[in-house]
């Protein structure tokens, strides 16, 4: 995934859509159609791929070694694991690249956002597993090393959507409550942020994505996950176990995709919307 | 408007006087250490209660004199002082919130209600809740705006003047001596741009703030201004007077070519609509009997009646063909616009307004835009003609001696 599908437009905090005449044109409808059908409509084709897979593995003839590798349980348990990298990943991002995406964009700290974000754009371009099995090789197998290596993965599209976000709200409008008598970080916590916080989870979004498709390579490094699964389909010649794995990682992406459009939506200011 | 002699500091107070003198002695405001600086020793008083207006070519130096006044910027040297007090002695966010910032456009926060606009300054002053909501509601009331219908909208349900008109009522929520404005009506279209004129004319008669307001637009400035100050390249003075004396003595070749020749016609802009001999006309009131107000019209051989709402405010000018219900209706649309003008407003926008109205004249409001009376087309030359000729007099007494 290339770095510019994380960026979306700025949108300009100040700019005004055209004015509301009366309380007839009022809009009170928050959420858009297109965001509902995604809203709702996600979740559906998740319910399906998942149900349409249990009632397989339900009713399956399957051979031992099958059987044995899609036992409830182990699938459960590697859903849970591969579940956990990436929240931990996705944290571990946020609290990082929120916080220097800020600091990038404060006047003492202006002018080294370019060479930051250059470096970051290394850990996005390397390829996922080369990262991975350099950094195990490095300090070691393990969920801790999993997750260092996924976040420096997902780390460049929530810095630069934090970069561009802020520098995307109107500067009259940051001069505005300046001129009012908010202190800097005042105008950091009630207007820039809130005003940026679109298009910061936009980025948080994609980060989330990026980290839960990465997750499948842990299991090279022995962090688990639902990687395993189709590796012991590839090494045993099982393609059921194959195919159960990457349908099962790619529904999960989905589901993961989603709650970021969700988290998206909470974090739009209501008079934005 | 009534002092013509070019006095910058000793006017007489008006009473009950909120606003606090400005004063800047010698500022100056470089940029780069070459070249000569964008501000140059710039040295100028500005009276308490007084609306001034800066006023130039652009890069003249204006913006950034007004936001040195809140330490937007800061001087390289000199001194402003705020009623005697140095900007320099103050904590910069302290400063800031005695003083209202009122912005082009409103410049209003998109992600916070009308109310929590207003009551930003007043929070960070760490009032208590009741008291910002009740100043609230006085300032939006002030405004012009309903309180409970617009208090919880957000700026983008606004139209631009609404916008505008809850960005003044912010600059005034902490109810600050000093009063500073950026091209405050630069962004709407010309009759909302008359009506905030005029608006904050009648709000400025009942607070006397210290208003210092920048702006390209010397008919503004003429209109608003107690004072004008003119500036050109480097924040120079070129003249600093009343609007009267700049158009009558202009004081170079500068102002002269900056205000525009044609004085005759800008006396257009310094003549009030409330010197117009207003016309009385038939006026009903919402909800009153149609039957006795058709009487009155015809009584007064008038063909349409100005409906007004309860707190006599005009709502409507309808032809009395149209009144053929029981009781006088409320008008349907209200978002219509209704040909009115504040009483304070100039001849310039009374025959603006005509333009655009049905009748040959236009509604005149006074305080908190309650009716006066009509100003007709007629009246309104009337008076022209009446000054043109009164002009041309006075020149050619001049002449002769």
């Amino acid at each position: 995934m290339s770095s510019d599908t994380a960026i979306t437009p700025p949108s300009r905090a100040g700019d005004v859509p055209p004015p509301a005449q009366g309380d007839g044109a009022r809009s009170r409808r928050r959420v858009s159609r297109d965001d509902l059908g995604l809203l709702l409509g996600l979740p559906a084709l998740c319910a399906v791929l998942l149900g349409g897979w249990a009632l397989w593995r339900a009713t399956a003839d399957l051979d031992d070694i099958e059987a044995r590798s899609l036992a409830w349980g182990l699938i459960v348990e590697l859903f849970g694991e591969h579940l956990l990298l990436t929240a931990l990943s996705a944290g571990a991002v946020i609290l990082t690249a929120i916080p220097l995406g800020i600091a990038l964009t404060r006047p003492a700290a202006r002018r080294a956002a370019p060479a930051v974000v250059t470096v970051a754009n290394f850990g996005q371009a390397a390829p996922a597993i080369g990262i991975l099995i350099l950094l195990a090789m490095w300090l070691g197998f393990g969920v801790p090393v999993a997750v260092l290596a996924l976040s420096l993965y997902a780390f460049l599209p929530v810095l630069q959507n934090t970069i561009v976000g802020l520098q995307g709200v109107d500067q009259t409008l940051v001069e505005a409550a300046r001129g009012m008598g908010m202190s800097r970080w005042s105008v950091l916590g009630r207007i820039e942020l809130p005003l940026a916080l679109p298009v910061i989870m936009a980025g948080v979004r994609t980060a989330l994505v990026l980290a839960v498709g990465t997750a499948a390579f842990a299991t090279f490094i022995n962090a688990g996950g639902l990687g395993s699964v189709i590796t012991t389909g590839l090494y045993l010649f099982r393609n059921s176990v194959l195919i159960s794995g990457g349908l099962l990682i790619a529904v999960l992406a989905l589901l993961v995709d989603w709650a970021g459009r969700v988290l998206e939506l909470v974090a739009t200011p209501k008079g934005m919307r | 408007m009534t002092t013509t002699e070019p006095t910058p500091t000793t006017d007489a107070a008006p009473e009950s006087v909120s606003g606090a003198e400005i004063v800047f002695d010698r500022v100056t405001k470089s940029y780069s250490s070459q070249g000569r600086p964008a501000v140059d020793s710039l040295s100028l008083t500005i009276p308490a209660g007084q609306i001034v207006m800066f006023v130039g070519p652009s890069g003249c130096g204006k913006t950034t004199s007004l936001k040195m006044i809140n330490r937007l910027h800061e001087p390289t040297s000199g001194t402003i002082t705020i009623n005697g007090k140095d900007v320099r002695g103050q904590d910069p966010d302290d400063l800031r919130r005695q003083v209202g910032y009122v912005i082009q456009g409103g410049s209003l926060f998109p992600h916070m209600t009308v109310a929590q606009n207003i009551g930003l300054v007043p929070g960070l002053l760490r009032w208590d809740k009741q008291r910002i909501a009740e100043r609230v509601e006085e300032l939006l009331d002030l405004v012009g705006l309903d309180p409970v219908r617009y208090r919880d909208r957000f700026p983008r349900e606004l139209s631009g003047g609404q916008q505008q008109r809850v960005g003044v009522a912010r600059g005034l929520a902490a109810d600050p001596p000093v009063i500073l404005m950026d091209e405050p009506f630069g962004a709407v279209d010309p009759i909302t741009r008359q009506r905030l004129q005029d608006e904050l004319m009648s709000i400025q008669s009942e607070l006397k703030k210290t208003i210092v307001c920048v702006t390209h637009d010397i008919d503004e400035a003429i209109k608003l201004g107690d004072r004008i100050l003119i500036l050109q390249e480097h924040a120079q003075i070129a003249q600093y007077d009343t609007p009267e004396a700049i158009l009558s003595a202009p004081a170079n070749e500068f102002v002269e070519d900056f205000v525009g020749s044609g004085s005759a016609l800008k006396a257009l802009s310094l003549t009030r609509v409330e010197e117009v001999e207003l016309t009385e006309w038939t006026t009903a009131t919402v909800g009153e009997p149609v039957g006795p107000v058709l009487e009155r019209a015809r009584a007064a051989r008038q063909k349409s009646v100005v409906v007004l709402d309860q707190r006599r405010r005009p709502v409507d000018w309808v032809n009395i063909k149209a009144l053929t219900g029981e009781t006088v209706p409320a008008p349907v649309d209200e978002a219509r616009d209704l040909h009115q003008i504040d009483h304070r407003a100039t001849l310039n926008d009374a025959l603006d307004t005509m333009l655009v109205s049905a009748y040959a004249g236009v509604i005149v409001t006074g305080r908190r835009d309650q009716y006066v009376g009509v100003a007709t087309f007629e009246a309104v030359t009337a008076l022209i003609t009446a000054r043109n000729e009164a002009a041309r007099q006075a020149q050619e007494d001049a002449d002769e001696q």
